[in-house]
């Protein structure tokens, strides 16, 4: 018997099952992309990573601010002298003054249409512990949350892994967008009552992640009905609403419930993060803002499981009450993410490849359906591992997001500078061209592919450097097919 | 609590199985099949193969109807006498908006009442442990020597104000000039603003290593791939918590100890602590036959004992374990076949004449099977730096580390913060002068502090690291027993207008002791804190 397995009975259910749902094609995606990432000089032939949702589109602008700000930061000459007040700091409520740029910057963001409260703000540890903290304060190991399918494939993780509470999925089909209905809803919850179990709430993103789309106002005024007929919580995931850069107009849930007198405001818990917005993941802060004051003193005592450094919260306190930078900022980012993702899409339209119509995020929904062999999760598989391993995309499947359909993959575009997304274009294009010419073609470019990959000073010097390479040439400029 | 937790629990796993999607639980429904049949007694007693439907799942389905049907009743008798907000019940900063609020109470009234967890109900009492009552009790009214010289000291929190200087001058030095005050290229938004490792950089694992090795005086070294590092140690010792042991079973922990071992275990692991009495006749030593007696004691009551936490140095006694009781300790776990937690974070922070050892290089001395220990340390003590949320898992055990690196996505340090550390710690020279500097300041405040203590007739016990004295204040309270410990502690705060912490809130067993920080004050504040507790002392004498 092997040390290592008797230690594994030594320990936890939880540090030995697979329940951290890690085991998901989305993350073999970036496993693949981190055996071999794109470089466009060093390894062109690289995986390009296209699962990742981080908004990288704007840290110029945040690199300027900090240049022009040197008293935000406690380690300069500048701003030194707060340093005392700020290292011993480990309050759990978090500075004051943290929290109240982020109640401002909230409100900014969803258009100073609502107001939110300070002392409602509970910090955690990303959105990744503050959905945690959520499903620790709602529910009991056993109980479960209705979810929306296709959904964020780490919820299984986020919301699940520690805490024993399951997710129920609603299903949400394409022949409406992936509308919420209440229909759904109601199944989904009839099922899972008929099935005794125990639904606490539902959980939803908005605007949505994978689809990239923001919730309707009517849609979203009789999901809360829906949760307060039935006297269950609604956590509301809304980590990308400054992401929002096409009409119709962004809708928070706060917005909502200010106009629905009867709702039981109690239920509505809203999970928020500058991971996205702001483009700051490395910053980890994400943080509950609920209704209920239950939940606010119990979050609270929980944040000392995920407090956001101080020195941080102090740098962040100054940057997010700077409402002009906030201002400008929130502006530029979504006129850059709405040019980027016009590019991509009218780049994928050139060979007949459509996506979900979305207004938010850092990705969209392609629907590549018809170059499915079989139209089964099998086949959405296959031409996975294809796109991985062939075309060098890390793209994500459908299957991942427990989406009711084969065929859609979520593509991430604001990761990533222009030319590589150029780059991304042009083997996509080669791949869908290459197909539709036939097998034998396709299998005889890869060989020579190969090959090529032993000379690759030319192919550095030569195809790579982007300015040669423009995306309105009709001769497919991809690496690949230059290769055959 | 948690074993009818436990049976609420089945019905719900069961029917979750069944109705799984299967493309993406087949993986997981193996692990969760064994599971179950830990969990549930009452499944493995009526389950048969063919009659499952019958044998099983209709007495779950009938006994969670039961279950809710008493969990209603309950919650709404609950509700009705304990009216909790989050202004009234714990949190001093916390103001009720008006807006929202109103509504919340009228909803309040409905009959249907929203139920939140287990967990969240309990915690959203008001605290109990005169710790956190204390911490907050001092936010409302806190000592400033101008704007509130009548306010409350804090000597309840093991901060450790007296060498921030010395940070703040090599922050000025070395950090000039740059986007983040650093030059350093690391320091660029690229290094910062984008997703990072989520268990630590490795820039900072090397160097934390060095500082730990550093440290502990030169004498062990530490793996930089055997940490996962999170924000602080509170999220570490929970996360070992999750990895080490399931919701019910307990680790044994010597008392006194430090009160935030109950959150971090108890709350959301849901794992029992075990208090192991250690007393003053021996200096509040541990001893292997008290541990040896919980530990039957445990078995004979059908809780399954899967670890050992100690703090070493001790927090609140300061003293430290001997390389000899370590020996013993590891012989324990070895012979119960149960994890080691050791809680090293006040390890640079000595300041007697006894030499600190370090469980990591016990281990190293001889064979012994590593895979059970594991070590928790940070840079909240040992470097004042409590704010910047720096904690580290050191283990040895592969499972754990792959574990603790998943769960530390729930807790990840803010990357500038990171890169800040980093350089500071890769700076050698600076670290070694803080390490003397800091232990030196604390020397003198500790002796300084202990020997007004005395002259009080406030005797302390041993100690020889940390930053508080375990002082025996059995003489001043009336009745003995922790209903005249409370009272004296209510003195403190209301007459002597200071915050220190009192045994029970330490699960001591003896009552009368207190802990008592002396970092949160310099040296020149001596004098005004004997002051308030002479006070005390005087009409405790005078009364009596």
């Amino acid at each position: 018997m092997s040390l290592e397995n008797k230690n594994r009975q030594l320990l936890s259910k939880i540090a030995t099952n697979d329940k951290h749902g890690e085991n998901s094609p989305y993350f073999d995606g970036w496993k693949a992309y981190e055996s071999n990432p794109f470089h466009p000089t060093k390894n062109p032939q690289g995986v390009i990573q296209m699962g990742l949702a981080e908004n990288q589109l704007c840290f110029d602008l945040i690199e300027e601010w900090i240049r022009n700000n040197p008293k935000a930061s406690i380690c300069t000459p500048e701003g030194v002298n707060e340093f005392r007040n700020i290292a011993n700091f480990q309050d759990y409520h978090g500075l004051p003054e943290f929290r109240n740029a982020v109640a401002n910057f909230m409100s900014k963001v969803r258009g100073g249409r609502v107001r939110f409260d300070p002392d409602r703000i509970i910090m955690s540890g990303g959105a990744t512990g503050a959905n945690e903290l959520i499903m620790f304060c709602l529910a009991d190991p056993g109980d479960a949350f209705l979810v929306p399918s296709p959904y964020y494939p780490a919820f299984v993780r986020d919301l699940c892994w520690r805490t024993g509470v399951q997710l129920i999925p609603v299903q949400c089909h394409s022949s409406n967008n992936f509308k919420i209905t209440r229909e759904a809803l109601e199944e989904a919850y009839m099922k899972a009552q008929e099935g005794n179990i125990n639904v606490k709430g539902l959980i939803i993103t908005n605007p949505s992640n994978p689809l990239g789309t923001t919730i309707e106002k009517e849609t979203l005024k009789s999901i809360v009905s829906f949760i307060n007929e039935n006297n269950i919580h609604l956590v509301c995931d809304e980590i990308y609403s400054g992401t929002v850069f096409d009409t119709p107009k962004y809708v928070s849930v706060a917005e909502v419930i200010q106009e629905m007198e009867e709702c039981k405001k109690d239920l509505i818990h809203i999970i928020y993060s500058l991971s996205k917005d702001m483009g700051l993941p490395g910053f980890r802060v994400g943080l509950v803002y609920s209704y209920n004051n239950e939940v606010v003193n119990c979050g609270r005592k929980m944040s000392s499981f995920g407090l956001v450094s101080s020195q941080t919260q102090h740098f962040l306190a100054a940057m997010l009450s700077d409402n002009k930078f906030v201002d400008k900022f929130l502006a530029e980012s979504s006129r850059r993410l709405r040019e980027r993702r016009e590019f991509f899409t009218k780049g994928l339209e050139k060979v007949n490849i459509t996506c979900l119509p979305s207004n938010a995020g850092l990705f969209f929904w392609m629907n590549l359906r018809s170059l499915l062999k079989e139209k089964t999760f099998e086949g959405e598989m296959k031409l996975w591992r294809l796109i991985i391993n062939e075309v060098k995309l890390n793209v994500s499947p459908g299957s991942a997001f427990d989406c009711s359909e084969p065929g859609w993959y979520r593509v991430c575009f604001a990761n990533m500078d222009h030319e590589t997304v150029e780059i991304a274009l042009m083997r996509i294009r080669a791949f869908v061209n290459g197909r539709d010419k036939g097998k034998n073609m396709e299998i005889k470019r890869w060989k020579s592919n190969l090959r090529l990959s032993f000379s690759s000073r030319r192919f550095d010097e030569k195809v790579m450097s982007p300015h040669m390479m423009s995306p309105h040439s009709p001769i497919p400029h991809s690496p690949l097919v230059r290769a055959t | 609590m948690t074993q009818t937790q436990k049976k609420s629990i089945n019905p719900f796993s069961q029917t979750h199985n069944q109705n799984q999607n299967p493309k993406t639980e087949s993986s997981s429904s193996s692990s969760s099949r064994n599971g179950m049949k830990l969990i549930v007694p009452l499944q493995s007693v009526v389950q048969g193969r063919n009659g499952f439907l019958l044998g099983s799942l209709i007495p779950c389905a009938l006994f969670y109807f039961f279950q809710l049907y008493l969990k209603r009743r309950r919650s709404n008798s609950n509700s009705n006498n304990n009216p909790s907000s989050p202004s009234s019940s714990s949190s001093p900063t916390l103001v009720l908006p008006r807006s929202s609020s109103r509504s919340n109470l009228s909803s309040r009234g409905s009959i249907s009442r929203v139920r939140l967890s287990k967990l969240a109900s309990i915690l959203s009492k008001p605290d109990d442990s005169l710790y956190y009552i204390g911490l907050d009790r001092v936010l409302q009214d806190p000592y400033d020597v101008f704007v509130n010289p009548n306010g409350i000291i804090q000597l309840g929190l093991s901060d450790n104000k007296l060498c921030l200087d010395l940070i703040e001058k090599w922050l000025v030095k070395n950090l000039e000039g740059s986007v983040m005050g650093n030059s350093d290229m690391n320091l660029s938004i690229n290094g910062i603003a984008p997703y990072q490792a989520f268990d630590g950089l490795n820039e900072l694992k090397i160097a934390l290593a060095d500082f730990m090795h550093q440290v502990m005086g030169g004498s062990v070294e530490f793996d930089p791939s055997n940490m996962v590092l999170t924000s602080g140690a509170t999220p570490a010792i929970e996360i070992l918590s999750f990895c080490l042991a399931d919701q019910g079973n307990a680790f044994l922990v010597p008392t006194p100890f430090y009160p935030g071992f109950d959150r971090d275990v108890r709350w959301r692991p849901g794992i029992d602590l075990i208090p192991v009495h250690c007393r003053s006749t021996d200096n509040f030593n541990l001893n292997i036959t008290a541990l040896e007696q919980a530990f039957s004691q445990a078995r004979k009551r059908g809780v399954k004992v899967r670890g050992i936490l100690i703090s070493n140095p001790s927090n609140p006694v300061g003293n430290i374990l001997t390389p000899e009781m370590l020996f013993s300790l590891l012989d324990f776990a070895e012979d119960k076949n149960i994890h080691i937690i050791a809680d090293e974070v006040f390890a640079g922070s000595t300041y007697g004449s006894e030499e600190f050892v370090s469980i990591a290089e016990v281990l190293d001395s001889e064979y012994i099977d590593k895979s059970r220990v594991h070590i928790i340390y940070g840079l909240s003590k040992d470097l004042a730096i409590a704010g910047f949320r720096v904690g580290v898992i050191y283990s040895h055990n592969k499972t754990v580390l792959d574990a603790a690196k998943k769960m530390s996505r729930f807790a990840t340090i803010s990357a500038p913060t990171q890169r800040i550390v980093t350089s500071m710690l890769s700076d050698k020279r600076f670290i070694q002068e803080y390490i003397d500097t800091n232990r030196h300041r604390i020397r003198r405040v500790h002796d300084e502090f202990v020997d007004c203590l005395t002259k009080l007739g406030i005797k302390c016990a041993k100690s020889s690291a940390g930053m508080f004295c375990w002082a025996d204040m059995s003489g001043l309270i009336k009745p003995y027993s922790e209903k005249g410990e409370l009272e004296l502690w209510e003195k403190f705060m209301s007459v002597a207008k200071i915050n220190i912490t009192p045994g029970s809130a330490c699960h001591c067993i003896e009552p009368g002791w207190f802990r008592i920080c002396f970092t949160t004050i310099s040296f020149e504040e001596i004098p005004l804190v004997i002051e308030r507790i002479r006070k005390v002392v005087k009409t405790c004498k005078s009364s009596s």
